[in-house]
């Protein structure tokens, strides 16, 4: 950018801290809160988890990694983990489907386009404990003369056969619970996707429509290519939400053992078990930062080099 | 880090295809998109139909009907008592949410300008580090943080906890729209400023502050939603009588004798400030949403 000419002027300035140091106080406020809140609780968080202290009154004693070696081989936590893998792994196929369809919809531009578009995006700004209100009533399991929400919509439309006991069932559970969040932010993706269309520029469309180049094509070798940088982020955003996942599922389900995953195994244990709930969440803070991490260094280099 | 407060506005753009093929397409589109249109309002449909019936009015068979007699059997019981049960919450919610979003952004503001036009040496590092803090779950510092905010700082449980716990944890998205904002304030009025001998302060007051107007009101909505929306926050650092209003629906709906019609009208009642501020202001959201690409 234009900045090539100040280039040399700010180099200089990064050796006085007379020139800097006032920015560094402005700023300090904020590193403090964000060092002692974020890294310092982590810090005494992981202390927790490798410490003995089970009960409330016991003192925090160290034990090394005793904790996540007994969590990682517990039953209960695998199958927590499980849970959360299918969650996302539905989660993602959903929103990412439905995002990129309405996308592929809209993005030619549609007269009232904007009233789709807001619509789709709409239960974003809800919270997930009204949104869980409603979807608790819609998947409700009864079924037959019992039956409400979805499964009576589905006897009175004809399919009755799609009757099922939603979150109820096992394994399955995971991607009926995994709905009210698609319903949520599906319309995020889409507004991800949408950005991404449009900042691909005209004339690539209009050489592959020169070429001969048919619908389909135009989309598989022209337009998806371009945008897989917008995918990748999508994929990482909503995976590290979808991993982070408490709300839905405990205003839905509560301590349901069926759907539990590790978010509200923690909510649980930590009552009465402090040092294993704190374990929980060291594990999740490592799933979830083995994800973040490498994108935040990533979207930094690219940053840089433009 | 992708998009910025100041992204252009989307544009329409030209169909290229032979006319009677493009309308052919053109009506599946839209046949397509209603149709997801109304599935995406069923929830809504439900909400609004139930909040309306006579308590124990809802036999399993008519659960999707319209309440009967309509419309002048509607019944707005459903709507009294939700609103008995979180007339107090909301407020406490506003208590929070408000001065909640303001803090957050006046520090974001600060950051983003030291850390896009008044560089300290590691700068970006620095910015790297804040920016970690919102993607973390947040149940890998909730043991540490109900005892720091509680036996440490011994702030009072509930809002004044959760006003503190908000605003650490909603500088960094505000960090990163202001950052990216003043990227695109040209440097020169910047080099101006310094010229004339302006210091950091005098530069950031008088320069930069007028020019944010845009970045706060993105940074504004999005954490008033936000905090609006938190429940694990308010979960762990408040009680019924004390805590916002996401807890006190989580309450009303959990119960054991579950009132549909108080709960459907409750979840509309909470719902109905953030949706406001999407409906009027939801170009604003949607930029946060890009910007932050994101929190959750």
């Amino acid at each position: 950018m234009a900045d090539q000419a100040n280039r040399p002027k700010r180099r200089r300035r990064m050796h006085g801290i007379a020139t800097w140091g006032p920015g560094l106080l402005l700023i300090s406020p904020s590193i403090v809160l964000v060092g002692i809140f974020v890294y310092g609780l982590i810090g005494q968080n992981f202390q927790l988890a490798l410490s003995d202290k089970h009960t409330a009154i016991q003192p925090e004693t160290f034990i090394g990694l005793d904790n996540f070696k007994d969590l990682l081989t517990e039953d209960r936590f695998q199958h927590a983990l499980t849970n959360l893998l299918i969650y996302t792994v539905a989660f993602l196929i959903g929103t990412m489907f439905f995002g990129m369809l309405w996308a592929i919809l809209l993005e030619r531009g549609i007269r009232g386009e904007g009233i789709f578009r807001s619509i789709y995006l709409f239960p974003m700004a809800i919270s997930f404990v009204s949104a869980g209100v409603v979807w608790r009533w819609l998947l409700n399991g009864a079924q037959g003369e019992e039956a409400a929400g979805l499964n009576r919509l589905f006897q009175s439309l004809g399919p009755g056969g799609l009757q099922n006991s939603w979150w109820d069932t096992p394994n399955w559970g995971m991607v009926a619970i995994a709905m009210p969040a698609m319903w949520q932010l599906s319309g995020y993706m889409m507004a991800l996707f949408l950005a991404g269309f449009r900042s691909i520029p005209d004339e690539l469309r209009e050489a592959a429509r020169m070429d001969g180049a048919s619908e389909f094509q135009l989309y598989r070798h022209v337009l998806f290519p371009q945008l897989s940088p917008v995918a990748l982020s999508a994929l990482i955003i909503a995976g590290h939400m979808s991993l982070k996942v408490f709300d839905i599922i405990y205003v839905i389900a509560r301590n349901t053992y069926q759907v539990e995953v590790p978010a509200t195994y923690m909510w649980q244990v930590q009552t009465f078990d402090q040092a294993k709930a704190a374990t929980i969440a060291s594990v999740l803070l490592i799933v979830v930062a083995v994800l973040i991490v490498p994108y935040l260094v990533y979207n930094h280099r690219t940053e840089k080099n433009r | 880090m992708t998009a910025t407060a100041a992204a252009p506005p989307v544009t329409k753009r030209p169909v290229g295809t032979r006319p009677s093929r493009r309308w052919i397409g053109m009506t599946v589109r839209i046949a397509l998109l209603v149709f997801f249109l109304l599935i995406v309002l069923i929830p809504v449909y439900v909400l609004l139909i139930t909040s309306f019936k006579e308590k124990g009015a809802i036999s399993a068979s008519d659960a999707w009907a319209l309440p009967s007699g309509w419309p002048w059997d509607w019944t707005t019981s459903g709507w009294s008592t939700a609103w008995d049960r979180l007339e107090a919450p909301l407020w406490r919610s506003v208590q929070l949410a408000v001065p909640g979003a303001v803090i957050a952004s006046i520090l974001g503001s600060m950051n983003g300008f030291v850390l896009s036009r008044w560089r300290f040496p590691f700068a970006n590092l620095v910015f790297i580090l804040i920016l970690f803090g919102m993607f973390i779950p947040y149940q890998a510092v909730m043991l540490p943080l109900v005892d720091l905010l509680i036996n440490d700082i011994n702030i009072e449980n509930g809002i004044p906890a959760l006003l503190l716990t908000h605003i650490v944890f909603g500088i960094p998205i505000c960090t990163l729209i202001f950052r990216n904002y003043y990227e695109t304030v040209p440097s020169d009025l910047i080099e101006a400023a310094r010229v004339d001998g302006a210091g950091m302060l005098q530069t950031y007051i008088r320069i930069i502050l007028p020019l944010s107007a845009p970045a706060f009101v993105v940074t504004l909505i999005w954490q008033f939603t936000s905090i609006w929306n938190d429940f694990l926050f308010a979960l762990f650092l408040s009680s019924e009588d004390n805590g916002p209003v996401t807890l006190a629906l989580n309450n009303l709906a959990g119960g054991q004798l579950s009132n549909y019609q108080a709960s459907m009208a409750a979840a509309l009642i909470a719902a109905f400030p953030t949706l406001i501020v999407y409906i009027v202001l939801g170009r604003f959201f949607l930029r946060g949403l890009m910007a932050g690409s994101l929190k959750g």
